[in-house]
């Protein structure tokens, strides 16, 4: 279908500390055990994308991703794996890759997104609008349980909302203002405005991070704005301003645009594009353009097309961006969304791997999931969490709501709650977790009690 | 050589013939039934056997007629018509002498196979004209029942058909006598069954009595015998029983096993020709009402399509669909479909989501894709590329089909395609074949639809005078662009803009006229006969044309045309002549198609209405949401098409000369 797939899988991300570490970086993050970035290479093999890029930031964790890759899908797919320097951001990315991209058009798919919206979807409004851009677009995930996730993580999240303009038919973006700047007052181009007649704005969308660009639009905006450093911060809006006067070549006929206008009737290439543009239902753009002032003219329209793809709400689409989000999505993968994790649940809806051993009375609730090799000793309860592989779990030991990776020690009468453990810590006896991140290899001495704190080892 | 042609030629002199003074008398050899009447019958058919169509009635020489039905015994004559006592005055009655030089010169049209004279007389005065059509059209069935006895039919359409058969049994004799060409053939074949058969009824039972007996008798020997002997009797006894039994016996044993064999054979003959057959024929449109052959091509679909559940009754056999349900499915698909071009899927979504819309739209888009795929396109080893490629394009277009029904227009572009692809010369190569073809899809494009376009304004612009008040529906591509070359010229004229919900296609068209400072009303269909007074002209766009002059449109252009009728005011249909198609329409339920129900459940702005469709799938509440409608041809005054502006009867003439055309150019 003449598309290129280009992941983006980022580095050590600065957010995710201290779950992020030397040996883990953000796309290795486990979500049900497994890595995040497997389940965006899942659903693109599912559709039938087997030639991908994917870009990650600094040699050494290209080196661990591409290790990782090579032995999960020797067969199956066909990954590039480009390392590029640290802090480019995703416009820098793509710059440096440029030279590898051909096709028509290329999909870019962040390696942190969970969803399940196939992303033909997005190619295909893509293709259907002959679009410069199309974003997905889904609804913002409902944030935190109500159990755990403190009101001041909540807070946060909501800053990092968009602020979307779109028309009328839902089809066309009008307006993206990152959530830093809503505190500001909201900026709506008169130009735009004037065209649509009417926009939705809208607080409760959230970019989902899957982009299909127009390959020789995308080199060009790069090229042309070295300054441009994010996608989403920089060129999606860049493009979206400029939608309705464009300065970019998008075929060859907008090239010739040096006043033809009187033997633009004897052209045929134009009457029928024009008979194309009268025929089809002209979406503001054009309209914009025949209500010009210069009358009936003929002369080529200067505009382009910013769509987007709003992910209906029985999809699940959420992208692993922060601590929140990841604990989030692995309850979700675990619970409401398990059609993404790939694992069939037991009776009691939850996964317990043959070589898992527990202690008596201990029980494992439902949405749990146990890895191999783990071991839990007496009287012990977990709920919705998920615990990894070789991990040793002492007796009397509660797991709510949590995260355990793997090779963890946690002693006897431990309480863990809305927390997540990395992998290799040990946790000493009657410590007591809520809200807290431990970071790997970190560990926790006996009765200590935290509450809402991240603990990871000072780095040298 | 058309017939219809000829009827057309002959209807005037039909009606010219119809005031002929001495018809009664003429009247009165055509009503005998017995059998002496038919000596004059054979008179006067031979004659006008031997004479070219144009010049048959035989009413064109009345005075000879007359003279020979003055040789016609009267004695027989039976017809009793309601309106007979006018017949003895011959100076009067047009009406009836019509009905009779319509039976008489019929025999002529029956050995010419021509269309039914009806048609012409259809055309007659408004007045009589029904009644008339009525009474002909009765006698022109009987007679064709009857077929060699032209003039015994009685004019009063009262011949009944136990008449006709007790005629056919006495008749043989007269009629070989009398050596009438055509019709005597038809005889012979009718005597034949009719002897033979009752011969075989009156000796089966007989036959099979003495066969039974004779088996029997046969047992009881082989009882008594036993052993080889037996049979032998056996054989002579079943030998002895056949004689006795005669021939019709034969028959009988022979009838089950020469008839399976006979069977058999044409099974094994006709099976062939049948797919060949087939093969030639397009491809019967589906019935979706046949609910194992839709079974059948769900399967075989690409895109995943609900069946509608409350579909109107008379129109089942359309495609109905799921609306809003087609449309993400084929999107989340995009990846997954490896054969179709990406154009093609493109294409396939813009009809599919409604992006693209008008038939030279749809058809300008379909034909630019396939030139990308022709393009991309490479023969696969070890096949030929005018094979496979047929096969591509096949594969492309079932795929534009489920996305959206083809209009007439587009299925006359891919026959153009196909005729191209299978003309290749082998001897080119891959590389020239595709730019052929690429170039032979650009010229029809350009020569079909944009040159033909401009030449249609040209003629159009002609009929636009000062002062005009021209009427349009909808947003025809073609009307606006007779209305935007008129305005260029100069020419003072007032546009009425017709439209209609709920696509409110009128609007862009009001918008791009007004902004140039052409004066505009708008309204809705619902006012037409209200703004039909101040209308002069009436330009409409169409769809497709048919051979029967039927114009096949966006829905509303028939009331729109009927009612322009009603006023006088004349219609022109603006249409390419590639949109013109052989086969003949003559309502709008054959071939439609259905929109989205939901359409025009909804009134946007309307909560008060809307909340009356919430359950969309009540049990009794259907929507029918049309897309065309079929105008007839009687509505229409004239078509403007490259050719000329033609009436609607000289359709097939376009589709005669110019459809090869549209294959070869």
């Amino acid at each position: 279908m003449d598309f290129q797939v280009v992941v983006l899988a980022g580095g050590f991300s600065k957010t995710l500390v201290p779950l992020v570490s030397k040996e883990v970086p953000k796309a290795l993050l486990p979500v049900a055990n497994r890595p995040v970035l497997s389940y965006v290479l899942e659903l693109l093999e599912q559709n039938n994308l087997k030639d991908l890029i994917v870009v990650v930031e600094s040699e050494s964790a290209a080196l661990l991703i591409g290790g990782w890759i090579s032995s999960a899908y020797v067969d199956r797919l066909h990954v590039e794996v480009a390392a590029v320097p640290e802090e480019i951001g995703t416009a820098g990315a793509l710059r440096a890759i440029d030279h590898h991209l051909t096709a028509s058009d290329i999909l870019v798919v962040s390696g942190d997104l969970v969803c399940d919206v196939p992303p033909g979807v997005v190619a295909a409004t893509h293709r259907r609008h002959d679009a410069v851009v199309t974003a997905m677009l889904c609804s913002n995930p409902v944030s935190g349980s109500t159990e755990s996730g403190s009101s001041g993580v909540k807070d946060k999240a909501k800053k990092r909302y968009n602020i979307i303009g779109l028309d009328p038919t839902k089809q066309f973006l009008l307006h993206v203002a990152a959530g830093v700047e809503v505190e500001k007052d909201v900026r709506v181009q008169k130009s735009i405005l004037r065209a649509v007649g009417q926009m939705d704005i809208r607080a409760d969308l959230m970019d989902a991070h899957m982009y299909a660009f127009k390959r020789s639009v995308l080199q060009e905006v790069l090229n042309q704005k070295e300054a441009f450093q994010s996608l989403r911060r920089d060129v999606l809006p860049y493009l979206v301003r400029s939608q309705l006067r464009s300065e970019l070549l998008l075929n060859g006929v907008q090239s010739e645009e040096n006043g033809n206008d009187k033997d633009a009737s004897q052209n045929p290439k134009i009457v029928l594009s024009q008979l194309l543009a009268n025929a089809s239902t002209p979406s503001f753009h054009e309209l914009q353009h025949a209500l010009g002032p210069n009358g009936f003219s003929l002369s080529p329209r200067k505009t382009h097309k910013c769509c987007v793809y709003i992910a209906s709400n029985s999809n699940y689409c959420v992208r692993l961006n922060t601590i929140q989000a990841f604990s989030d999505i692995n309850r979700d993968v675990i619970g409401d969304a398990s059609h993404l994790s790939g694992y069939s649940f037991s009776a009691q809806n939850n996964i317990i791997d043959p070589s898992a051993v527990l202690g008596s009375k201990t029980t494992v609730g439902p949405q749990c999931m146990l890895g191999e090799g783990s071991q839990m000793g007496d009287k012990c309860s977990v709920k919705k969490s998920v615990i990894g592989r070789h991990c040793r779990i002492g007796s009397n030991v509660k797991i709510v709501n949590s995260i355990v990776m793997n090779h963890v020690t946690i002693g006897d009468g431990c309480s863990i709650q809305g927390s997540v453990v990395c992998s290799n810590v040990q946790l000493l006896e009657r410590v007591v977790l809520k809200d807290c991140q431990v970071g790997a290899g970190f560990v926790v001495i006996a009765g200590s009690e935290h509450k809402g704190e991240s603990l990871a080892k000072k780095e040298k | 050589m058309d017939p219809r042609r000829y009827s057309r030629v002959i209807d005037p002199k039909v009606r010219q013939v119809g005031f002929c003074p001495r018809s009664g008398q003429v009247q009165n050899q055509s009503g005998p039934t017995g059998p002496s009447t038919s000596p004059p019958v054979s008179d006067i058919s031979p004659s006008s056997n031997s004479l070219s169509p144009v010049m048959i009635p035989p009413p064109r020489h009345p005075s000879d007629a007359a003279s020979r039905a003055v040789n016609v015994p009267a004695a027989a004559t039976t017809p009793l018509r309601p309106r007979r006592p006018s017949f003895d005055d011959p100076n009067n009655n047009s009406s009836s002498t019509e009905q009779l030089v319509v039976s008489s010169y019929n025999p002529d049209e029956s050995v010419l196979g021509t269309s039914p004279p009806f048609s012409g007389i259809g055309d007659d005065r408004d007045g009589d004209a029904e009644s008339e059509f009525s009474d002909n059209s009765v006698n022109w069935i009987r007679q064709n029942d009857s077929g060699r006895f032209p003039l015994s039919l009685a004019p009063d359409g009262r011949f009944d058909s136990a008449a006709a058969k007790e005629k056919q049994s006495k008749k043989p004799q007269v009629g070989s006598r009398k050596e009438r060409g055509g019709g005597q053939t038809a005889e012979v074949r009718n005597d034949l069954p009719s002897e033979s058969k009752p011969l075989k009824e009156k000796t089966s039972k007989a036959a099979r009595r003495a066969l039974q007996e004779a088996q029997r008798a046969v047992k009881a020997a082989a009882k008594a015998a036993g052993g080889n002997k037996s049979k032998a009797a056996s054989l002579s006894a079943h030998e002895q029983t056949d004689k006795a039994v005669k021939l019709p016996l034969q028959r009988k044993d022979d009838g089950p096993v020469t008839s399976s064999a006979a069977v058999s054979e044409r099974r094994g003959g006709e099976r062939p020709p049948e797919k060949d057959r087939k093969k030639d024929a397009p491809a019967p449109r589906m019935q979706f009402d046949d609910k194992n052959r839709v079974e059948k091509a769900k399967k075989r679909s690409v895109v995943k399509q609900t069946e509608a559940r409350n579909r109107v009754e008379l129109f089942r056999h359309l495609p109905q669909y799921e609306h809003g349900t087609q449309l993400p499915d084929l999107e989340s698909k995009f990846f997954q479909l490896d054969p179709m071009h990406p154009s093609i899927y493109k294409v396939g979504l813009q009809y599919l989501a409604g992006d693209i819309r008008g038939g030279n739209a749809r058809c300008v888009a379909m034909l630019q894709a396939f030139s990308e795929a022709i393009k991309d396109y490479s023969t696969p080893p070890e096949k030929t590329l005018t094979r496979d490629l047929t096969a591509k394009v096949n594969n492309f277009v079932s795929f534009l089909i489920e996305c959206r029904p083809l209009s007439i227009s587009m299925g006359n572009a891919i026959r153009f395609l196909k005729s191209r692809i299978a003309k290749l010369p082998i001897t080119l190569s891959e590389a020239e074949a595709k730019s052929s073809l690429c170039s032979d899809i650009e010229r029809f494009i350009n020569e079909k639809i944009v040159i033909a376009e401009k030449v249609i304004v040209e003629h159009a612009v002609t009929k636009i005078q000062d002062g005009d008040v021209l009427l349009t529906y909808g947003s025809s591509a073609v009307v606006e662009m007779v209305i935007l070359h008129a305005h260029k010229l100069g020419k003072q004229f007032r546009v009425v803009i017709v439209d209609s919900r709920p696509r409110f296609e009128g609007q862009a068209l009001l918008r791009k006229l007004v902004k140039i400072g052409v004066s505009c009303t708008y309204t809705h269909i619902n006012a037409v006969s209200y703004i039909m007074r101040e209308v002069t002209r009436v330009f409409l766009g169409a769809a497709s044309v048919f051979s029967n002059g039927t114009v096949y449109s966006r829905v509303g252009t028939a009331c729109v045309a009927m009612v322009a009728h009603a006023f006088h005011v004349p219609v022109l249909v603006c249409c390419e002549a590639y949109k013109f198609h052989e086969r003949v329409l003559l309502d709008s339920i054959c071939s439609n198609e259905l929109g989205d129900p939901d359409a025009i459940s909804k009134v946007p702005g309307r909560m008060d209405i809307n909340s009356l469709h919430d359950g969309t799938n009540k049990e009794n509440l259907q929507h029918l949401n049309l897309m065309y409608d079929a105008t007839p041809p009687d509505y229409i005054s004239m078509i403007v098409t490259e050719y000329g502006m033609i009436p609607t009867t000289s359709v097939p003439v376009i589709v005669r000369e110019y459809g090869r055309e549209h294959l070869l150019i």
